[in-house]
């Protein structure tokens, strides 16, 4: 039981890389993107295949692993994210599925269908952590990355480049016309996300030392994109907590024992009911996007001193008008 | 040589066609509510099991006949008309709620409500794929070196037929009239008295209509199963995006050049099968990069 206990903490935390990364597209960047699967296992396979066939060890894997994602989302990106959002929506789709049949026919390299066995398990100075034995070390090991991850992240949006970034989100005219170029923020934003979905597939591939195609499934993607919103796009502890959510809902059929009882369908279907009625009823997510703290009238005191003038002018208009109509000055 | 390149035309023009009829349910709704509504495939699989049900009932145990595709095209209606609700009710249900959000809140909810109609389909009707028999005799007819099969008559023949009424009603009819003011100015054509609700509904009973039609066209020679709306609406839409989104011709065209391109791509340039769906995809990037507005699309600058 604890040890289940433990492996939805490890999925948590694994799908989290997934689910942050989306956060920096979707809930910073607002474009939609539906390959984090894809991306996912990218990081899988690279540190799957470097590991398997030449050996290395899983750190180095892990950043080639990351560097690849970044080249790839920027080779998507460009192309697509001059245009309106809704394109990224259907190429990530496809793009998605297009990794998944390189995966699955490149078999030289990736062994296709059957996938790689065997992958080491990961070192962390010199020891190594058995992801079957020492459940606890594996989750303390990912929540480590994942804190450094989400702290990047969140200095990385109160940065210029975080800024500009939220700018395009919320009016890329607007910002367009203050100097900033959309497109590059957008690319930015896709790969930090690439990345960050790569470092969960790496994560991943040494906690289950095999992989396979059949795992990066859009329904992955599905699953990643309902934390974003369960949890509330562009707050880090939401999206944490949104994937939590959804780890616990599709294991509880098997924590309750009634895995025998409620078909597989169930919670696919609930996923999708997650995100409409999220949409419909609270598009900002359980916890909400955070408040900014920057509060234009008492800032800086040239500011408060012009809403205290206008204030006093609009009274006294008002009494003037008052008197006009004979009230007397009351107001 | 010259053979095999009309052998290739004519593939590569029925695929065409379902790719158009499917695209164009894309570009309708791109056109008036400027969003994918990513459930469409789906609802083209909830229209083809739909259709193989009643096929099936109607049919029961005759040969390859004359009674057979007339059971055939009952299932088509009927197929196209539950669609039609269903796309209808979607829209009731899913979007319209969200018309006023941002745009990022209906592709979501078209999302989720793409991953419930396929779920809800493996979980009523099994994972497994059933095959909806050739309602004719499907053997080939030669004409003269080429060979065509009654198939390929019955998708050109259907999606030309489908695809002429609708040019004529969204041209001609008072509706159509109504549905094309829509698209170009939604609060201007309310204010000249134009139900716009009653618009988007009609919309999407059309295109869900066509998708149906397409869907059952399609599971002839493809089977029935529960995901197999995902790729034919990817590539409809890339059909949809190559015409020019938005435009009811462009969708036709492009679902055109799309079948060909797919067609010759396999058969010239030797492109491996297992890569086959990738063509379009490279299509639709191609595309974006050179004329994102599309073949027939124009250009237009968004004003503030």
């Amino acid at each position: 039981m604890v040890n289940f206990i433990l492996l939805i903490l490890i999925y948590t935390v694994i799908y989290s890389f997934m689910a942050l990364g989306q956060n920096v597209i979707t809930g910073y960047g607002g474009m939609l993107s539906l390959c984090q699967a894809g991306f996912f296992a990218i990081g899988s396979y690279t540190t799957g295949i470097l590991t398997v066939k030449c050996g290395w060890g899983f750190w180095p894997t892990m950043f080639v692993g990351m560097f690849i994602a970044i080249v790839l989302g920027i080779l998507i990106g460009i192309p697509t994210l001059r245009l309106k959002g809704d394109y990224l929506a259907i190429v990530t789709l496809g793009v998605g599925e297009i990794i998944k049949n390189v995966i699955n026919n490149w078999i030289s390299l990736t062994n296709g269908p059957m996938g790689i066995q065997r992958i080491p398990m990961v070192k962390v100075f010199g020891f190594k952590v058995n992801p079957y034995n020492n459940k606890f070390g594996f989750l303390l090991l990912s929540l480590c990355i994942l804190l450094l991850c989400a702290l990047f992240l969140h200095r990385f949006i109160r940065t210029r480049n975080g800024r500009a970034l939220e700018a395009v989100r919320e009016d890329e005219l607007a910002s367009l016309s203050s100097g900033i170029n959309s497109t590059v923020y957008k690319v930015m934003a896709f790969a930090i996300g690439a990345c960050l979905a790569s470092i969960g597939g790496s994560l991943y591939s040494v906690l289950t030392l095999s992989i396979s195609p059949g795992t990066y499934t859009f329904m992955m993607s599905v699953m990643v994109l309902c934390m974003v919103v369960l949890g509330g796009m562009g707050n880090l502890l939401g999206v944490i907590l949104g994937a939590f959510i959804i780890q616990l809902i599709s294991y509880l059929p098997e924590l309750t024992g009634l895995s025998r009882v409620i078909p597989p369908q169930c919670k696919e279907i609930l996923f999708g009911v997650i995100l409409v009625v999220m949409m419909i009823f609270r598009p900002e997510g359980l916890l909400g996007r955070p408040k900014r703290q920057t509060n234009f009238m008492s800032d800086s005191k040239g500011t408060v001193l012009l809403y205290k003038a206008k204030h006093v002018c609009s009274n006294i208009s008002s009494l003037f008008s008052n008197i006009k109509k004979g009230k007397g000055g009351k107001a | 040589m010259l053979q095999e390149f009309f052998q290739h035309f004519i593939n590569g023009i029925t695929l065409g066609g379902i790719y158009a009829l499917v695209a164009l349910g894309y570009t309708m709704v791109y056109g008036i509510l400027k969003f994918i509504n990513f459930a469409h495939g789906d609802v083209l699989m909830w229209g083809a099991y739909i259709g193989l049900f009643v096929y099936n009932a109607i049919r029961t145990t005759h040969a390859p006949g004359a009674f057979s595709v007339f059971a055939f095209f009952v299932a088509m209606v009927v197929a196209a008309i539950a669609s039609a609700v269903m796309g209808m009710s979607i829209e009731k249900i899913a979007y319209k709620p969200l018309r006023k959000a941002p745009r990022l809140a209906p592709l979501l909810s078209a999302i989720g409500v793409s991953y419930i109609l396929s779920n809800s389909a493996q979980l009523f009707f099994g994972t497994h794929s059933r095959k909806l028999e050739y309602p004719f005799d499907n053997s080939p007819i030669a004409m003269g070196s080429i060979s065509i099969t009654p198939h390929q008559i019955l998708i050109l023949a259907v999606s030309g037929i489908t695809m002429f009424a609708l040019m004529m009603f969204v041209n001609k009819t008072r509706l159509g009239k109504a549905m094309r003011a829509t698209s170009l100015d939604q609060d201007a054509a309310s204010l000249m008295g134009i139900n716009v609700n009653n618009i988007i509904s009609l919309t999407f009973a059309i295109g869900s209509a066509l998708a149906a039609i397409g869907g059952m066209l399609v599971s002839l020679d493809f089977k029935v199963y529960a995901t197999m709306g995902t790729m034919l609406g990817l590539k409809a839409f890339v059909a949809a995006v190559v015409g020019g989104i938005g435009n009811i011709p462009g969708a036709m065209l492009g679902g055109l050049l799309l079948g060909l391109l797919e067609t010759f791509g396999v058969a010239l340039l030797h492109i491996p099968l297992g890569f086959k769906d990738t063509v379009a995809f490279v299509v639709l990037i191609i595309i974006l990069l050179v004329r994102p507005s599309g073949i027939l699309g124009k250009n237009i600058r968004e004003k503030v």
